[in-house]
């Protein structure tokens, strides 16, 4: 993994996966014991498109391992309006940094300026392509919360077409013989080539559309933003927009190991209630977003 | 009913080279561009809407004194998956061979996504080939799937 950008979950195998969970882990368990690890180090923050949540997890990574940060946020503040491009980009800043971590709006941006940089670089998001370190920290939540990652039960809620979050987390599931449920409307149904995918791997899923029908079955129900712009007709969406909103009451008698998880932000598709349920972890979820970065961050500089 | 001798006439036939049999018609000018023979030096004949049987209309291109290796003819391969390469010495076919589809495919095609950072930057295209039969490609950098029906040259 030393020097290798990370730039789609594929890059990394469960090998990999493991050990950067096993480091997470180790980051969370002595905050104090690394906190100059990364002194000396210069690691740059790109983001051509604003992505304030996610930057800064980025960044609180970085400052606790005593690392420096450069780097700009959207494009607007950059010379990238006055028409630079990518690759010039890349390229001078690869010059001032020992890493850098990058976002931008257009699909394959990230692989393109792996190409062209001299020093690694962690994808923070290509326009709906990949966003490998919210899978990650996604899967060292599970396996927190579940101490294992195998056999687990995971109910997938939501937009379970255009979330790119749900698809990386199928295929790096798929390697701990999961069990599925996907709820969506019917306009935001999972697409076929994931389907494709699951049953070449043999693994079990079933499409549905209640909640209520897997809630008590579930291990992880795993929750993501319905978006009105995705429906062509908006009558559609006012149908449909409260049939995916999980209300306190729809908690009880669910299994004691289950865990609510959302990648945030949330608008509506969690009831504020849910949020003191002992049940809901999305925002320890948003914590372990630190860890597993810090975690990234130093095994690709091979200082763990 | 066609003679051999009128068949002579209407392609002359060359010592040595290379002939490039089954095209589909409508890929003809395709084929050229990939194989960029506007760049070449030698002698070639280029046959439009030939008829054949098996395909109804065809092209066929003869090049004089060039061999080009198997890898650049499998290029054509996505646009002529069943063109027959024949290797002519002294006026004779001395080696026959299909194009055959490669594993990754670079430049030639576009991305079918519109948001793909080959179709908005000077990005040259790479694909893994990951279906033969009904040619499917996926792209290196947004990863995503463009399809035969939706072939455009870069
Ligand atoms: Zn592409």
């Amino acid at each position: 993994m030393k020097n290798k950008s990370l730039v789609s979950i594929h890059d990394y195998s469960k090998k990999d996966y493991l050990r950067i969970m096993d480091l997470a882990e180790e980051f969370e368990k002595n905050p104090k014991k690394y906190g100059r690890l990364l002194s000396g180090k210069v690691i740059a923050t790109l983001f051509f498109e604003p992505s304030t949540r996610t930057r800064l997890s980025f960044e609180s990574a970085v400052q606790r391992l005593g690392g420096k940060i450069i780097g700009f946020t959207d494009a607007g503040s950059s010379s990238v309006s006055k028409g630079e491009t990518v690759k010039d980009t890349i390229k001078t800043v690869s010059q001032y940094s020992d890493l850098i971590v990058m976002r931008h709006p257009i699909e394959g941006s990230v692989r393109w300026a792996s190409e062209i940089s001299d020093v690694p670089i962690v994808n923070a998001g290509d326009g709906a392509n990949q966003h490998p370190t919210q899978c990650l920290l996604d899967l060292y939540t599970i396996r927190q919360t579940q101490k294992k990652l195998n056999n687990l039960t995971i109910t997938m809620v939501g937009d379970l077409k255009y979330g790119r979050t749900v698809h990386s987390l199928i295929q790096a599931m798929s390697y701990f013989s999961p069990t599925f449920h996907f709820v969506s409307p019917q306009e935001l149904k999972m697409p076929n080539e994931y389907k494709i995918f699951l049953k070449e791997k043999n693994i079990m899923f079933e499409e549905h559309k209640d909640l209520n029908e897997v809630m008590k079955k579930s291990d992880i129900v795993y929750i993501t933003r319905v978006q009105k712009e995705r429906f062509s007709d908006p009558i559609e969406y006012e149908k449909v927009k409260n049939a995916f909103v999980l209300k306190n009451d729809m908690i009880e008698g669910t299994k004691s190991n289950l865990k609510i998880l959302h990648p945030l932000p949330r608008v509506n598709e969690i009831d504020q209630d849910v949020d003191s349920n002992q049940k809901a972890y999305y925002f320890k979820q948003a914590h372990n977003g630190v860890f597993t970065r810090m975690a990234i961050i130093s095994s690709i500089l091979g200082l763990k | 009913m066609e003679t051999k001798d009128m068949k002579e006439l209407k392609v002359s036939a060359i010592k040595q080279g290379t002939v490039i049999d089954h095209i589909p018609a409508q890929s003809l000018f395709k084929v050229i561009s990939i194989l960029e023979l506007q760049k070449m030096d030698t002698q070639i004949t280029i046959g439009y809407n030939f008829e054949s049987k098996s395909m109804g209309q065809k092209g066929i291109i003869k090049l004089a004194d060039k061999f080009p290796s198997q890898k650049d003819l499998n290029k054509i391969a996505l646009f002529a998956p069943e063109a027959k390469i024949n290797i002519i010495r002294n006026y004779k076919v001395v080696e026959k061979d299909l194009v055959q589809v490669p594993d990754t495919i670079e430049g030639i095609v576009k991305c079918m996504n519109p948001k793909c950072i080959t179709n908005h930057e000077c990005v040259k295209t790479k694909f893994t080939v990951i279906e033969k039969k009904k040619v499917t490609l996926k792209c290196k950098y947004c990863e995503k799937i463009t399809d035969q029906e939706h072939f455009e040259m870069k």
